[in-house]
């Protein structure tokens, strides 16, 4: 609503209606000058895309408390090894079946006669207790968070880079590029994420890939990546079949861009709160996913820990000590859903309509 | 409708025959993985395993294998490594438990999501629509697995109010049936429901504003009828397509994890352990099997979207 000077007000009259510079109810006197909020040279400072994404995540608390409980969930598992040499003077590997330890005063063993490791000590050893090899669970839960974590984030790396790439491509080049790599994204997409996991897992667990050794670490984040692929090159794809007949596409192409410069540095750019967006996502998804094989016996191989088989192998003992699978879920379902509280912040910020949705 | 449907299941055969390719490619492309040797064991003598190598037909070049593998598969007659059992007849057996898993535990999730989701439509920003926001976060940072073992601590050990493990057959006793399989139904449903109820809130909002709305407002239909008759059978559609595919994955992903977090003998079970063995044949079959469902209820939720809504058929 844009107050007019000689619109015919009567002396004194209330210009209807609020304008933005908040001049509502200025009382015009006839010939009085009045200046136009939007008008030439009165705009506000334009702020970018990011800078206001910055600022309505800087006003999102219960994000950012998520994010610091994600980076404090990071911090513990880093300094593992800390807490490994200095505190428990045990490593996450190191079988201790025929020791003892001193709990309450009294002399326990550490796995009793017929198997049953010892429970939660809350002391420096043994803190939240054995297994049945008499490992250090404590120990085993931050090398297993680490595992997690790195697993996790290995797997979005791939997913990120290969998903965009492989979206850029059948996007941008439609034809022959895309007749072959959209339906491979079909195929890989039209299994459920288990059990495709599981598959390549079991497969590649029992020979690994090369030089990559069957119980690496790599592998499951490979599995993970290439299951991931799809869920991020299908959306990108759209996206980039949508920004191509763009005219600042067209332009670039008229000044004599070759293709790939105007991918990269054209189209990519366009892209890049999409990809932000999904970073969070992929990687609640890629460590959920781990979650699941290393339950299931795919991921994950001995002797290396992670949460998922520690809630697996803690199982057993449900019944009598269940902090053996509970302690390591706890720490499984903050670090998934601190990622997801943060990503929704970030995706409130940036994309509210961006979505995705993985079935297992 | 009907070239719609046909044209529909002709892509899902192909792309069913392409999943068969991928699942066998994994086992048999993969370098360095040699069935014959997990079949021998890990001591066997490289004679030996070029014995049981030549009996399994792993000699033979790829596309005789995959096609030996597929006739093995649909006249039953797959063996697995570990115990020497049929495995299609172990899927035939076990097939009904996972169904009586699944089934009820989609009807809970649908049946729980649309009045939740509808109730929080219908009061937005009220305590169910925000209690469910955090329902839905929560629901996907938590996997299933983990859920069946609280629920298994907390219910059927510390407070024994449902038994542990067991399952009693639904012709024998149906109270039975559903008391033992109540806490599985409820570790596979309630995580969904949140995310259901979310979508079925924005697709019901979504509508609020449709010109059909007004129509029926108009000719003097009452809220209740406006609401149910209309805006709810229409924001259902989107749910449809969803609830096909989810549902499908059901069997190889949920269904894994909770019979055997529960001990039930079902096909998820099975599978689970033939992971745990690295026995390839129930793993591939089990793949293959999901895989089918999931193609199957994929196209089969499209054919139903499109008898619902005419438009699709029209215009794809």
């Amino acid at each position: 609503m844009i107050p007019e000077p000689d619109s015919g007000h009567g002396q004194g009259e209330l210009v209807a209606g609020a304008s933005p510079g908040g001049t509502a109810g200025i009382v015009i006197a006839p010939g009085q000058q009045v200046v136009d909020p939007w008008a030439e040279g009165h705009h506000p400072p334009a702020i970018g895309p990011w800078k206001l994404a910055a600022r309505r995540l800087r006003r999102n608390y219960v994000a950012q408390g998520f994010l610091f409980l994600f980076l404090a969930l990071v911090v513990v598992c880093i300094l593992a090894p800390l807490y490994a040499s200095d505190i428990a003077h045990i490593g996450p590997n190191a079988n201790n079946i025929t020791g003892t330890i001193n709990v309450a005063g009294k002399t326990v063993d550490v796995v009793s006669p017929d198997g049953v490791p010892v429970g939660p000590t809350f002391s420096s050893h043994y803190f939240f207790g054995a297994d049945s090899n008499g490992r250090d669970l404590a120990v085993r839960l931050l090398y297993g968070g680490r595992t997690s974590l790195v697993i996790g984030g290995i797997a979005t790396v791939i997913i990120i880079v290969f998903g965009t790439l492989v979206g850029l491509l059948c996007g941008y080049f439609r034809g022959v590029v895309d007749m072959i790599l959209r339906p491979l994204m079909e195929l890989i997409w039209s299994f459920p994420v288990v059990i495709l996991g599981v598959a390549l897992g079991t497969a590649l667990a029992l020979g690994g890939i090369g030089p990559v050794k069957g119980n690496s670490i790599f592998i499951p984040a490979f599995i993970i990546g290439v299951v991931f692929i799809p869920y991020l090159g299908k959306p990108i794809r759209g996206e980039v079949l949508r920004l191509r007949e763009q005219d600042f596409v067209e332009a670039a192409r008229v000044q004599g861009m070759g293709s790939w410069r105007i991918m990269l540095s054209e189209i990519l750019p366009n892209l890049m709160s999409m990809i932000t967006v999904f970073v969070p996502m992929m990687l609640a998804y890629a460590i959920l996913l781990e979650a699941y094989l290393s339950f299931l016996g795919a991921g994950v191989q001995a002797p290396n820990a992670s949460w998922g088989t520690l809630i697996s192998d803690g199982l057993s003992y449900i019944q009598t000590t269940p902090t053996f699978s509970l302690v390591p879920g706890a720490m499984l379902v903050l670090t998934v859903l601190s990622i997801n509280v943060v990503g929704d912040g970030i995706r409130d910020a940036l994309d509210p309509r961006a979505q995705v949705r993985v079935r297992t | 409708m009907a070239r719609f449907a046909v044209r529909r299941l002709a892509s899902a055969i192909l792309l069913l025959f392409a999943t068969s390719i991928v699942v066998f490619g994994i086992f048999e492309v993969i370098p360095s993985y040699n069935p014959a040797r997990a079949i021998a064991g890990r001591n066997a003598t490289p004679t030996t395993v070029a014995e049981v190598s030549h009996k399994f037909g792993f000699d033979k070049p790829v596309y005789v294998q995959y096609g030996k593998t597929m006739e093995l598969i649909f006249t039953g007659q797959v063996i697995d490594y570990q115990d020497n059992l049929n495995v299609d007849s172990q899927f035939a057996s076990r097939f009904p438990i996972t169904v009586s898993l699944v089934v009820p535990a989609a009807l809970i999730w649908l049946a729980g999501a649309i009045v939740l989701g509808s109730i929080s439509a219908l009061r937005v920003g009220g305590l169910a629509d925000r209690g469910l926001m955090v329902a839905a976060i929560v629901g996907v940072s938590i996997p299933v697995f983990l859920l069946a073992a609280v629920l298994l601590y907390l219910f059927a050990f510390k407070l024994s109010w449902f038994p542990n493990t067991g399952y009693t057959q639904f012709g024998s006793n149906p109270a039975q049936w559903a008391y033992h399989l109540f806490l599985p139904w409820i570790s596979i449903a309630i995580l969904s429901i949140g995310f259901y109820s979310r979508v079925l809130r924005s697709n019901l909002l979504d509508m609020v504003n449709e010109d059909f709305v007004r129509t029926a407002r108009a000719k003097g239909l009452t809220r209740r009828q406006v609401f149910t008759r209309h805006v709810l059978r229409n924001s259902l559609m989107p749910i449809i397509t969803m609830f096909g595919l989810d549902f499908a994955t059901l069997l190889g992903g949920a269904a894994l994890v909770t019979e055997t977090v529960f001990n039930l003998p079902g096909i998820g079970q099975y599978e689970a352990q033939a992971i745990g063995n690295l026995d390839v044949p129930p793993i591939l079959v089990g793949a293959m099997f999901t895989a089918f469902f999931v193609v199957l209820f994929g196209a089969l939720s499209d054919i139903v979207y499109a008898v619902l809504d005419p438009r699709i058929r029209l215009s794809g």
